[in-house]
């Protein structure tokens, strides 16, 4: 079992979520966050105080997977959040330990999907 | 000079003063939260931008003596317009009342049409085009319907308080540039949710306080005609936002709050141009139908048809428009206003087809002059912010600002 966990921009949810669903893969947590990559930020002026906001909204998914569904995940993210521009996100992967249904108290890899 | 009218009309420029705010927030919650103040900024930089040339030539191009087209020139600056009253216009008011009345008017009707351009309008091109829209098409119905010598109020078109020139004509116009300018990124695939409904229902409120002034106050007197338009815009309000919310409990199984507002807002916009020569009877007919009209046009045929008019500023104030203008005719009777007319339900025909003509006029020329204003801007400055701009949204790429921070 493994957690894919995406950092993407914000108007490409859509597109990624379209991807993974045409993958197969129905289940996941998405969240707002605040992030810094290489992309530059957007300059904030406020009654003439300017800032310069260097974290960016993006938007993190989080997906819980056996293992064979891993490089379909990744292949969808990618396919709906590319565009080849700096900003464009990234995707981290690591081992699940275990994984619960609460309801069931069902443990493992039937407990994922 | 009657101090009553005075005071009347000009708490009532002050109510219709309050609806711009107020449209900004029924506007402003219905986009996502990326855009929300530049919504916000539309609408407060175009009450600012119209108000001073309104007095600068505004006003005298739509209401100094001149051709049936337009007015002339001799009042810029206001010069003349003073604080007697001016027969023609308004016997019992200074001059200046009148004109600062009708400042307001001319100031939400450009600001409709941006729900229909939504988020995704260059800010800079935008000044552009409601200055050039406001000069050459606003000013020169306003003049047609009500000016002295206009050619629509020679015609015997009725047209209370601004069923035609305000809601036909930025409703078409919100047509043209919605086609215009192209749908929204990943619309009509994904549209994107309303980010606050609690501001739409706040816009509702703002407009429907001040649609009182709009209506009530064009009679230009405290008078029993005010009081009339005062009780037909509450009833038409009310009753549309029922029927609206009817048919959304008959077709989805819930009413919605963002339904009873659409409505609420069609049926003022359809009693504009009935308030001063319908009764309550008529005024009911108006208000249940038109959310029949508005939910049509903008919950059935617009998805259809995959235009993007983001706000649907053409679904509910052109159609709601047209229903109005039409009703007028239909609805309109002597035994409310002397100086109206009767009309098809009463007798005359004959008024039906003189609003069908001004209906017609107003959809040809606005759309016209709409599409040429729009091409020109294009070419010189661009309409429309790049794509990256558009993702990141309208608040930051056009102002510089945010409306809401994650973070402290």
């Amino acid at each position: 079992m493994k957690m894919v966990i995406a950092i993407i921009q914000p108007s490409k949810l859509d597109d990624v979520k379209d991807e993974l669903y045409k993958a197969d893969i129905n289940l996941m947590t998405v969240s707002e966050v605040l992030g810094h990559g290489r992309q530059k930020g957007v300059t904030e002026i406020y009654r003439g105080a300017r800032e310069m906001g260097n974290l960016l909204r993006k938007v993190r998914i989080e997906i819980a997977v056996n293992d064979n569904f891993v490089e379909p995940a990744v292949r969808a993210i990618i396919k709906g959040a590319k565009t080849g521009e700096t900003g464009d996100g990234k995707i981290f992967i690591m081992p699940l330990e275990n994984t619960i249904r609460i309801r069931t108290e069902e443990r493992g890899a039937i407990a994922i999907g | 000079m009657n101090s009553g009218d005075t005071a009347w009309v000009l708490v009532s420029t002050a109510l219709v003063m309050l609806m711009t705010p107020g449209l900004a927030f029924f506007y402003g919650g219905m986009v996502r939260r990326k855009n929300v103040l530049s919504i916000l900024m539309q609408c407060f930089f175009v009450l600012c931008l119209v108000s001073v040339l309104w007095v600068v030539y505004g006003y005298s191009l739509a209401f100094a003596p001149g051709t049936g087209f337009w007015g002339g020139m001799q009042w810029s600056m206001l010069n003349g317009v003073g604080l007697e009253p001016y027969n023609d216009y308004s016997a019992t008011i200074p001059h200046q009342a009148f004109m600062i009345f009708q400042a307001m008017f001319a100031v939400i009707t450009p600001a409709l049409i941006l729900g229909a351009f939504a988020e995704r309008m260059k800010f800079s091109s935008f000044v552009v085009f409601m200055a050039l829209w406001l000069t050459l098409v606003y000013a020169p119905i306003c003049h047609w319907v009500w000016g002295m010598g206009g050619f629509l109020r020679n015609m015997g078109a009725l047209d209370f308080a601004g069923g035609t020139v305000v809601h036909i004509n930025a409703g078409i116009a919100a047509l043209v540039t919605a086609l215009m300018i192209g749908p929204r990124k990943n619309v009509p695939k994904h549209v994107p949710s309303p980010h606050n409904l609690p501001f739409v229902a706040l816009g509702t409120a703002l407009l429907w306080f001040g649609w009182f002034g709009f209506n009530a106050g064009s009679s230009l007197a405290a008078n029993g005609l005010a009081v009339n338009a005062f009780v037909v815009t509450n009833t038409a309000a009310a009753a549309a936002g029922l029927s609206w919310a009817a048919i959304e409990w008959f077709r989805n199984g819930k009413p919605t709050l963002f339904g009873i507002c659409s409505g609420a807002v069609a049926g003022l916009v359809a009693i504009t141009p009935a308030a001063g020569f319908v009764n309550v009877s008529g005024a009911l007919a108006i208000g249940l139908l038109v959310s029949v009209f508005c939910y049509i046009a903008a919950a059935i045929i617009k998805p259809k048809l995959g235009y993007d008019d983001a706000l649907d500023a053409f679904g509910v104030h052109c159609v709601g428009g047209i229903w109005g203008a039409l009703a007028t005719g239909l609805f309109a009777t002597k035994l409310v206003n002397a100086a109206g007319n009767d009309g098809l339900f009463y007798g005359n025909p004959a008024q039906f087809i003189v609003q069908l003509k001004a209906v017609a006029v107003t959809l040809i020329y606005s759309t016209v002059v709409t599409v040429i204003l729009f091409k020109a801007i294009d070419m010189v400055m661009g309409m429309r912010v790049e794509t990256k701009d558009e993702d990141i949204g309208l608040d930051l790429t056009q102002h510089h600002e945010r409306a809401y921070t994650m973070l402290e």
